[in-house]
């Protein structure tokens, strides 16, 4: 009976989807859809207590034992993540209304909550499924929405960001397919865990190396890696406020823990012949994503758009932490995976707010932002230095773990990078501390006055808040991700 | 002979990169979709392919054959092809709305008409 709650958080919101469609009015969707995502963020939780007490968990779809038919595998990294997504999309959709209202033409309101729905139900769907083709359909039932999503935006730009982003999500889905299918010509079974034990017998087979390399490529282009990250900032800036809140706290955080599960628990990637060159891989990549992606931040002129670029450079830290390669790497990319939600989240659910007011994120309207804003411009102030990880927050964490892994791996030139990354953060978030705290406001103030409508404010400071909780109570993300890094690497030891 | 008997795989790889190339190389919106359909399609047939057992029969039940086809790959590339078509669908309707945003289904004119305002 207990094990049926695996698939609880998927199957919430996949029924509710539907249902939120046959609701009239946008504000009942509105309330519908939180609901769901609250009851899935409830089940996550219960998970993750389950999965810290007893193990994994198994559910088999249909009663089909496990090779044959489709399983639900939650171990304390899928519960992790599964609780992320489901509190982040409580959250935001709990905030959106006023946003939503905002953004989105009347008569689509209610079939954007059906969309969140979808995109959610896609998400938990790939962080609780144990068959490798599973994930794929999940992956496409998340992406589908998630363009549709984008193209809400106000602005037309969020068309052709949707239809880039269409185009290189499907060629990225379709790679993961290849690549799928290639390790079932080999070993003719499609669930993870079966895999994990044929896949070695195959010894240094070509074609197995053929299938990572093309679900890799796959996967970090959905993980918008350096360089595979041309549909990110596009999508990221025209997008609705709101969506842009949702999917950097969510999407990229699901792709990169797809790339965890396949490198670590498939397909081994620290046992193989491929391993070294492939974390040198990670490892130049990320520190180019961080470079890139921070120097293009400090000189966007449009804060959204800073912010999305930023998001790059944080996915680079997180595949620093992958290529270290050392379980105390991988358990500081998770760390970094969970915090760096909770930063996104809040900084953009307070740019939603900022939105609202004056019309826009460019920084041409943010000056003397924060006397008319003080709590919206303090939560995102909050935001911004746990982004830069100064301690207290919850950023000094994931930085702190990510320089002892590579303090472990004796790479001194790293470490050093990673704090030079830090120091470039800073410049951009001291860009809108000093614009909207210290420059005085324009004559003619643009918009209405005060502070963010009471909800999405609520919202907006509790994940403020969780920021510096976490950076003080670091039990959750800590012992859960420990406990999931070294699962990873104990499960390819054996 | 050798190179024969992989015709299929030949096929999928000749497609594969086609379909690729539609998707970089053209402007047009309409275009780069055709061209991701047929590097959708390509995987398709590479699933298809990698089922079909020589010698064996299609994967019915019954008591005169011994060798049956894999009917997996084609029941998941059933589910890829729904995929397939959802994505174009909601491309296709992407480009209507950029058609009627823009009047433009080209990417460098649609590019050009944003660097003005």
């Amino acid at each position: 009976m207990l094990s049926h709650i695996a698939l609880l958080p998927v199957l919430l919101p996949l029924i509710g989807a539907p249902a939120c469609a046959i609701l009239r009015r946008p504000v009942f969707a509105w309330g519908f859809a939180s609901s769901v995502a609250a009851l899935a963020f409830l089940s996550a939780a219960i998970l993750l207590k389950l999965t810290f007490e007893h193990g994994v968990i198994h559910y088999s779809l249909g009663g089909w034992a496990a090779p044959w038919g489709i399983e639900y595998r939650v171990d304390l990294l899928n519960a992790l993540v599964l609780l992320l997504v489901s509190g982040i999309a409580t959250t935001v959709l709990v905030a959106s209304r006023t946003s939503v209202w905002h953004d989105i033409a009347e008569n689509r309101r209610g079939l954007f909550y059906v969309a969140c729905l979808l995109c959610l139900a896609g998400m938990l769907g790939i962080a609780a499924t144990g068959d490798a083709f599973n994930l794929f359909v999940f992956l496409e039932i998340s992406s589908l929405s998630t363009y549709a999503l984008v193209a809400c935006g106000r602005d037309r730009r969020a068309l052709l960001a949707a239809f880039n982003y269409l185009v290189m999500g499907t060629i990225g889905a379709t790679f993961i397919l290849i690549g799928i299918g290639f390790v079932y010509m080999l070993t003719g079974t499609l669930n993870m865990t079966d895999l994990a034990q044929r896949l070695p017998g195959l010894g240094e087979s070509r074609t197995v190396f053929a299938a990572y390399a093309f679900i890799v490529v796959g996967v970090c282009l959905k993980l918008a890696l350096f360089p595979l990250h041309l549909w990110l900032p596009g999508a990221y800036t025209h997008a609705p406020a709101i969506v842009t809140a949702f999917l950097a706290a969510t999407s990229t955080k699901v792709a990169l823990y797809v790339l965890i599960r396949f490198s670590f628990s498939v397909f081994h990637l620290e046992s193989s012949r491929l391993a070294l060159s492939l974390e040198a891989v990670f490892i130049t990549l990320g520190i180019v994503a961080v470079f890139a992606g921070s120097l293009v931040a400090i000189f966007a002129d449009n804060l959204k758009r800073g912010l999305a670029w930023s998001s790059i450079a944080q996915v680079g830290y997180m595949t620093i932490g992958i290529g270290i390669g050392t379980a105390a790497g991988l358990q500081a990319s998770l760390i970094h995976l969970f915090n760096h939600a909770l930063m996104k989240g809040t900084l953009f659910l307070a740019l939603a707010a900022i939105a609202i007011q004056v019309g826009g994120n460019e920084f041409s309207k943010l000056r003397g932002i924060g006397r008319r804003m003080p709590w919206s411009c303090a939560a995102f102030t909050v935001a911004g230095i746990s982004l830069i990880g100064i301690p207290g927050t919850a950023g000094f964490v994931s930085k702190w773990y990510l320089v002892t892994a590579a303090l472990a791996g004796e790479q001194w030139f790293l470490v050093l990078l990673i704090v030079a990354g830090s120091l470039l953060t800073a410049v951009y978030i001291w860009r809108f501390v000093e614009i909207a705290w210290l420059d005085s406001a324009p004559e003619k103030a643009t918009g209405g006055d005060g502070e963010a409508p009471s909800v999405l404010l609520a919202a907006t400071l509790m994940l403020a808040l969780a920021n510096i909780y976490f950076g003080f109570d670091t039990r959750l993300q800590v012992s859960a991700s420990g406990g999931a890094a070294a699962a990873l690497l104990g499960e390819a030891a054996q | 002979m050798d190179v024969l008997s992989y015709f299929n795989y030949w096929a999928v790889v000749v497609l594969m990169m086609l379909g690729f190339f539609i998707v970089i190389a053209r402007a047009n919106l309409v275009k780069k979709l055709i061209g991701l359909n047929i590097f959708q399609t390509s995987v398709f047939i590479l699933y298809i392919s990698a089922g079909k057992v020589i010698g064996g029969s299609a994967p019915i039940l019954s008591d005169d054959v011994t060798l049956y086809s894999n009917p997996l790959p084609h029941v998941l590339i059933l589910t890829a092809i729904v995929v397939g078509i959802a994505t174009t669908s909601v491309g296709l309707a992407l480009v209507i709305r950029i058609h009627a945003a823009y009047g433009s289904v080209n990417q460098n004119d649609i590019l050009k008409q944003d660097q003005q305002c």
